[in-house]
């Protein structure tokens, strides 16, 4: 038996990886840094910040559409990666800026001042002159890329395994899930992030300070374009053999499962805490586009958003994870943007920053009641020849 | 010849509700056995117990040649060690092909890092074929199996259940819902499975009972109130009073 390599078994990898490309090629060359300049910076940087929540998409229909939990928490470790690469832009570039102020003194400062004048710098505004225990590695840019994996990681693992070894299941699970964020975001003053302030100016990159914001957006769309086509490929990997087999099954009867040998509680514990990494990175590329975070980006309705994302788009395929988070996140950011025109019904006005989320409200009551599919399962009927086999199959009978 | 399984003395109640009472049984490496026993008889709550679904709260229960405890494994480790169940209702994942249903039960390590580096191979494709021949649904290995008929779910369930190749099969109710053609076709493979391993039947059905031609327990009140062949349960007194004589 030949076995034809991964990719061709696959064909919507490569459809998804070509577009991907066609994409990020296209926004360069219309890109102030490297082509015509149509298009602005803000709107590579938001193209850019798209990529990344795709991957965040991904990573939750791993866990949602393919493992069958209904995390509302996924994008609390979005932010949290986005926290770790944070502690280290707004360090360095602030230790840049006080080195350069202190060099006008007479004496030249100590490597202990220079933290002292750093720390005082960034926690002014919260009446504190001390860095806080959380900042220990803000310093160097390794260990808190380490940070962006390794804290959340930790997280979803000790979480995951006090709940699934105690067979929290469904609803209860996703209510837990959603508890975790809210704990996450009740601390937010006490944990040395900021408070409300948040991390700001992380469009900066420390290092790169000769290089312009309209050449960094590219650059930055690159790397969140390559994520994502290197975690698009890990996922598809994961769900395409037998792994992917038993985490389907898992979903769809796990008592099942356990009779036939497995460890359900192992796999769901691998899954979550894969996708709260891969959602980590995404986060950890997200916000040094959207140059600032705030703990707002903590609540339980982001994570909520995504998981509308993921069921319009179509849960259960990889791509459908993508072309959700794609679709509904620019059509959010244009009606809530106040650019789109108002609509007017002649009796009523209807203002699309505030009916937006009405709008899309709908469309999901709409898509469980007639997609449950999603738009992907609307473009797999169209398609797919096996499903036309199938309805031929079932006429049959 | 020394038991494969042991259950010694096990109670367990829900709720004040005595499910199980001081229950004793035990079934070679290579039997057929039918329970029998009215409904509340204690039926479902025993198999739950073997399997590690429920646990009791008294007794032991014992498998294998070291005579290992289940009372102390989960349900995953007690499939491992060798103990399979098939449900009344089939159960197989209707939104996988009938391959990789059958695929899924092969024995192979279990651990989530093992399955990521487990490759199909020749062998296991050829097992895979010569399970779903041995079953009848050779031609529907590209199915999903939520497509199949209920006739042959039933059949990749019991494919399934052969593929990880356990030492005792608990069947719940076989012969439920299926055809007169089935029922005979049913009877010819657990007696045939029972001649290499433990083969425990639940059943209600006595005609069913009877065309297995096998040693019977019967269970009342969640204990043992008569075994021995099937002529010899129906003429017990106490059988024919709480069971037959309904």
């Amino acid at each position: 038996m030949t076995r034809k390599p991964f990719i061709l078994q696959n064909p919507p990898v490569l459809v998804v990886l070509a577009v991907l490309a066609v994409f990020t090629a296209t926004v360069t060359t219309l890109s102030h840094a490297y082509g015509s300049g149509v298009t602005p910076t803000s709107a590579v940087k938001v193209f850019g910040m798209t990529l990344c929540l795709a991957l965040a998409a991904i990573a939750m229909d791993l866990v949602w559409g393919y493992l069958g939990i209904l995390s509302l928490g996924q994008m609390a470790f979005f932010a949290l990666g986005g926290y770790m690469i944070g502690q280290w832009l707004m360090y360095a570039r602030t230790e840049g800026i006080v080195a350069v102020q202190l060099a006008q003194n007479p004496i030249p400062p100590t490597v202990l001042e220079l933290q002292q004048a750093t720390a005082n710098q960034i926690f002014g505004v919260v009446g504190s002159a001390d860095l806080p225990s959380v900042w220990s590695f803000a310093h160097s840019l390794p260990l808190q890329m380490l940070l962006v994996a390794l804290v959340p990681g930790l997280l979803a693992l000790v979480f995951g395994w006090l709940a699934f070894r105690s067979r929290v299941n469904g609803v209860y699970l996703s209510i837990l899930t959603q508890a975790m964020t809210l704990a996450l975001w009740l601390f937010q003053n006490d944990s040395g992030f900021r408070g409300n302030n948040g991390l700001s100016g992380l469009q900066n990159l420390p290092g790169l300070e000769g290089v312009d914001q309209a050449t960094l957006s590219v650059w930055l769309l690159w790397t969140s374009a390559g994520a994502l086509a290197i975690f698009y490929l890990l996922a598809a990997w994961l769900v395409s053999g037998k792994f992917g087999s038993v985490i389907r099954a898992i979903r769809d009867d796990q008592t099942r499962v356990r009779f036939l040998g497995y460890p359900v509680e192992g796999f769901k514990l691998v899954v979550f805490t894969l996708a709260a990494m891969i959602t980590a990175v995404a986060g950890a590329l997200y916000y040094p586009q959207a140059g600032i975070i705030n703990p707002a980006e903590l609540m339980p309705i982001a994570s909520i958003h995504l998981a509308v994302w993921v069921a319009i788009g179509g849960r259960g395929r990889l791509y459908g994870a993508v072309i959700g988070a794609v679709v509904v996140s620019l059509l959010s950011s244009w009606f809530t943007g106040g650019r789109a025109p108002d609509l007017n019904l002649g009796v009523y006005v209807v203002n699309w920053v505030d009916w937006w989320q009405v709008a899309l409200g709908l469309s999901f009551v709409l898509v469980t009641l007639f997609a449950p599919n999603g738009i992907a399962g609307i473009f797999d009927r169209r398609m797919g020849p096996p499903r036309k086999a199938r309805h031929h199959k079932e006429a049959e009978a | 010849m020394s038991a494969l399984l042991e259950v010694s003395g096990i109670s367990k109640s829900f709720d004040g509700f005595k499910a199980i009472n001081n229950l004793s049984f035990s079934i070679n490496a290579a039997e057929l056995r039918a329970v029998i026993g009215p409904n509340g008889a204690g039926k479902t709550t025993f198999m739950d117990i073997v399997t590690g679904k429920t646990t009791p709260d008294e007794g032991d229960v014992h498998f294998g040649e070291g005579s290992r405890s289940l009372l102390k494994m989960n349900e995953a480790q007690i499939a491992r060690a060798g103990i399979g169940r098939k449900f009344q209702r089939p159960t197989v994942f209707e939104d996988q092909t009938v391959a990789e249903n059958l695929t899924m039960a092969l024995k192979a390590p279990r651990g989530p890092f093992a399955v990521l580096r487990w490759r199909p191979s020749r062998a296991s494709q050829v097992r895979v074929e010569a399970l779903a021949e041995e079953v009848g649904l050779s031609s529907q290995l590209t199915r999903r199996a939520g497509e199949l008929s209920h006739g042959q779910k039933q059949w990749l369930e019991i494919g399934m259940l052969l593929a990880s190749a356990p030492r005792l099969l608990l069947v719940d109710e076989p012969a439920a819902g299926m055809t007169l053609a089935e029922r005979e076709q049913t009877t010819t493979l657990l007696c045939k499975l029972a001649e290499t391993r433990a083969v425990v039947v639940v059943e209600h059905d006595m005609d069913f009972v009877r065309r297995l031609n096998c040693k019977v327990t019967v269970l009342h009140q969640g204990s043992v109130l008569a075994e021995g062949s099937l002529d010899h349960v129906t003429r017990n007194p106490d059988v024919i009073d709480v069971y037959l004589g309904r």
